[in-house]
């Protein structure tokens, strides 16, 4: 009997063993494919903390330089941001994040307000899988989830992932453990340009008020930056579309009255910043490219520094060691990426 | 008997059903030949045998068959 | 709750803790409370029906053995004093009676069935009758099929059969009965047991029993992996195939009769493992459904060894009763008196026919069933009329009997003549069915089963060598366990080799299995019958 037990013990030991490589195995490495997909996971690889943290969808993690900010204003960032992530998610992010650190700034950007529902799977996985496992984890997936999903393949993402068997590759062997840094403190560099040509005007919608979900994450939100005494700044990213509309414009605003917000919409802001969106933009306006992102933050740093209670820590250790080595990979990355795009345009 | 074993051999020539005890049970006897040899049983010796006699107990001998039919007759 | 889901595992879990943890005398009425809980996701209106069936059934069996016992003990008073005669004439009587509380509580089950799984059909037909003389529509009724409606129904009809005949006496406690007709694991899709066989180690107090807990486990884990991994995905192509019949003719015709015969195997005996390996798990035995058919030498045989409940069923319950009714054996002896030898066997046949019209019809509502069954019913009466034909044959050539070449050929032949009476089963009708099997000589095109055409089937290269490999599996594994299932040897030889099985089967089922997002967990196959 004993020695039954002991058997039963060693296999179960030895499939869990197992699941747990197959699960390492068939998880999506985002490595050469989809870089949005490393991002959630990357802010763990950090070692000090920050002044400044981002949190948004695209329009933070591909319009804000906090390379920039540290080498102009030596303001420590971060960015947590991810495709298409919804209010909730940005929500738990930011209640995760106050677990590992407070900053002093917290930056939403609030397009996602209009998204009430959970959208599609895939950007679900892309918000939510490099998430730790924390109960902050386990309560966006139960907001974030769509019908046809289940919760256990969140727990054990090889019961999603398992049909990738006929295409697994040498990356996913490779990045078994680790992953390479992809992001500059989480901002997602391009240096391609398209220029903005024929934005069309908004479609008319029949509702323009943000769902109620929405606004309860947003008071959540505003709710858990004042008990940890952190300043919650609002803002909607240069970006002319998704379309922004003045009814929603007027929602927010009204909003950061209310809550005694600092509120910024950097689409009033673009001559002022000198954002051109013939030379600042790499797919026509959607999203700003390296160029673009440097202007954005310039401007962004000085506000910060003028109205927030940021700190210039150039010179203070272990910021200024760290930062360097930081600011010397985004300048490499910068000048690849560079050489990439004019190869590209001289074939 | 005599006449029972008869009627046997004439759906199985090629069975010894005098000394086989598992007609049933080693499937010499289908659905089929069961149906038949209970026509031809209610037959020859004037019996009626119920839906619920055809169990394989009965019908796995010829001499489990032959004290089926005295059964029935007494009843 | 389909039995491949994340909600029935975690049901079963809970199911199975508890049951093994509370005081034994609670066990069986902890399996009814799972069952009912178990039918009522399915539909809180499924419930009403099968509690209907529950309480009539139960009922009625009481009444007859009320009367079988009162009767017997007048019999006992007063057998002195009446004759032969009287008796058999007293004894018919009371037979009738009893018969006759019989039949109304038959009428009430079967016609509920018929209500719910033939009404559309009837309408369906009627109003294309109708519109062949330009006359008008009947509605069709939105009906929906109560989960396992056919396979609880004959369970507890074969019951109060068996009471009527004094098989079985009929049960007291009416918890314990309603457990047989609800017992979860076999709602489904069957087996259909039998009262005698099931409720011995139903009701029973199991204590745990690390062996058979470990062959039940292992027995739920084949099942899913042969429905996960080979059934689940060959579904994939048989869609394509079948979807589309008139670009799929010819060779892939074949291909449907095998892909199907493969995939409904998976499928179907995979559900039954469950079943069984789950019941097995409880400590309660489960007859056998399968007895690796595709090894049958012919179509008798195939129908012995696929879906054996079902056949035993209709065998003991409809062929035997209707073959030795009076009229039946009437018509048996006026045919013998005058066409002789073949002359027996008209009764028989007729028989046979019914039984196949009545099989096919209970598959499911249509005409490619009711084809499907008298197609098998005609492929059985023409083999026993050939016999004697084989007889000569075989005398003829004695080295063949028993060789293991002619065993193969038949086993063969029997394999690919039900696989093509089967496809009746997935094309839309009976007319396409017959065109389609016809252009596999009309329209034989082999080069396609090797020019790539079946890698545009909805399925990759990789995925057809899992499914082959599987198939490998299940068939090296119906080989080996031709006396002793796999799983007895393995846990025999070394427990060691058992568990590697079991993770070896978890963790292939968990890679390899279609499930999750991007498939469909197709619902077994026999879950509408």
């Amino acid at each position: 009997m004993k020695k039954a037990i002991w058997t039963a013990a060693f296999w179960c030991a030895l499939c869990g063993v197992a699941l747990w490589l197959l699960n390492a195995l068939f998880m999506p490495k985002y490595m050469s494919e989809i870089p949005e997909g490393a991002l959630i996971a990357e802010y763990y690889q950090e070692t000090t903390d920050h002044d400044v943290v981002m949190i948004g969808d695209c329009e933070v993690y591909e319009n804000f330089s906090p390379d920039l900010l540290w080498r102009e204003y030596g303001i420590t960032s971060y960015i947590r941001g991810s495709a298409q992530q919804l209010v909730w998610q940005s929500y738990y992010l930011m209640e995760e994040t106050l677990k590992h650190e407070t900053p002093k700034v917290m930056v939403f950007n609030v397009l996602s307000m209009k998204y009430g529902e959970p959208q599609s799977e895939a950007y679900n996985r892309l918000n939510l899988d490099g998430m730790r496992l924390s109960p902050q984890k386990l309560a966006a997936i139960e907001a974030s989830m769509t019908e046809e999903e289940s919760f256990l393949s969140y727990l054990f993402p090889l019961l999603r992932y398992h049909t990738r068997w006929s295409e697994l590759k040498g990356e996913d062997l490779t990045y078994l453990f680790h992953r390479d840094i992809l992001s500059d403190s989480g901002y997602l560099m391009n240096v391609q340009v398209r220029p903005a040509e024929n934005v069309p005007p908004g479609r008319p919608l029949a509702d323009y008020s943000f769902a109620p979900v929405c606004w309860d994450y947003l008071d959540k939100m505003a709710d858990l930056c004042d008990r940890h005494g952190v300043q919650l700044v609002l803002i909607k990213a240069p970006s002319l579309y998704p379309y922004w509309y003045d009814q929603w414009e007027e929602q927010i605003e009204e909003y950061a009255a209310e809550r005694n917000l600092p509120y910024i919409n950097f689409l009033e802001l673009t001559e002022e910043i000198g954002i051109d969106f013939q030379t600042d933009t790499y797919d026509s306006g959607l999203h700003l490219n390296l160029y673009g992102a440097e202007k954005l933050s310039r401007w962004f740093g000085a506000w910060l520094t003028e109205r927030c209670p940021v700190e210039d820590r150039r010179g203070q250790e272990p910021y200024e060691s760290i930062w360097s080595e930081k600011s010397s990979a985004y300048a490499i990355r910068k000048e690849r990426l560079e050489a990439e795009w004019r190869a590209e345009n001289t074939a | 008997m005599e006449e029972l074993l008869c009627i046997l051999r004439e759906i199985h020539p090629d069975v010894d059903f005098e000394t086989c005890e598992s007609l049933i049970d080693d499937q010499i006897l289908d659905s089929i030949d069961i149906v038949t040899l209970v026509a031809e049983i209610s037959d020859a010796f004037d019996v009626e045998v119920p839906p619920e006699a055809l169990v394989p107990e009965n019908f796995n001998s010829a001499k489990a068959l032959w004290e089926m039919i005295q059964r029935l007759d007494e009843a | 709750m389909s039995f491949a889901s994340t909600r029935f595992l975690l049901f079963l879990a809970v199911l199975f803790l508890l049951y093994y943890t509370i005081p034994r005398r609670y066990q069986w009425k902890l399996l009814l409370a799972g069952s009912l809980f178990f039918y009522y996701f399915a539909g809180w209106w499924c419930l009403i029906y099968i509690s209907v069936t529950t309480v009539t059934t139960y009922l009625t069996a009481r009444k007859l053995d009320e009367l079988a016992r009162e009767q017997g003990a007048w019999f006992k008073e007063h057998r002195g004093e009446l004759s032969k005669e009287e008796r058999k004439v007293r004894k018919a009587r009371d037979k009738s009676i009893r018969f006759r509380w019989m039949l109304s509580c038959l009428l009430v089950n079967f016609g509920i069935l018929a209500v719910v799984k033939y009404t559309n059909f009837v309408i369906g037909n009627v109003n294309g009758a109708l519109s062949l003389f330009g006359g008008g529509q009947l509605p069709t009724l939105s009906l929906v099929l109560p989960m396992g409606i056919s396979f609880y129904t004959f369970q507890a009809m074969g019951y109060l059969i068996d009471v009527y005949w004094g098989k079985c006496s009929a049960e007291r406690n009416f918890g314990k009965f309603a457990l047989f007709v609800t017992f979860f694991p076999q709602l489904i899709q069957g087996p259909i047991s039998r009262f005698g066989d099931l409720s011995r180690t139903l009701c029973e107090e199991h204590a745990w029993d690390c062996r058979q807990i470990a062959m039940g486990g292992e027995r739920v884990l084949w099942g899913l992996a042969k429905k996960l991994i080979i059934a689940d995905r060959l579904a994939i192509p048989l869609r394509t195939l079948v979807g589309d019949p008139e670009q799929y003719s010819g060779v892939y015709v074949l291909a449907v009769i095998f892909l199907y015969a493969v995939q409904l195997y998976a499928d179907f005996t995979g559900g039954i493992d469950i079943t069984i390996g789950v019941a097995q798990m409880l400590g309660i035995q489960v007859t056998e459904n399968f007895q690796r058919p595709f090894f049958s030498k012919n179509v008798a045989e195939y129908w012995r060894r696929w879906h054996i409940t079902m056949g035993t069923w209709f065998r003991d319950y409809l062929f035997y009763p209707m073959s030795v009714s009076k009229p039946v054996l009437k018509l048996h002896q006026r045919c013998r008196n005058r066409f002789g030898r073949f002359g027996k066997h008209i009764s028989v046949h007729t028989c046979s026919l019914i039984l196949w019209f009545v099989t096919g019809v209970w598959h499911g509502a249509s005409w490619n069933f009711i084809v499907w069954g008298m197609l098998n019913g005609v492929v059985i009466i023409v083999s026993q009329e050939l016999e004697p034909l084989y007889a000569k044959f075989h005398a003829r050539f004695p080295q063949l009997d028993g060789s293991r070449g002619w065993d193969l050929v038949q086993i063969l032949r029997t394999f690919w003549l039900m696989g093509a009476i089967r496809v009746l089963d997935v094309y839309r009708d009976v007319p396409l069915t017959f065109r389609q099997l016809a252009s596999i000589v009309a329209d034989f095109r082999p080069q396609v089963l090797w020019d790539g055409s079946f890698l545009e089937l909805g399925i990759g290269s990789g995925d057809w060598l899992v499914a082959a490999a599987g198939t490998g599996a299940m068939l090296v594994c119906s080989l080996l366990g031709r006396r002793r299932p796999v799983r007895e040897r393995l846990l025999d030889h070394s427990p060691h080799l058992a568990w590697a099985g079991c993770t070896a089967l978890v963790l292939f089922t968990l890679i390899f299995g279609v499930y999750g997002i991007g498939f469909d967990a197709t619902q077994f196959i026999y879950n509408q019958f």
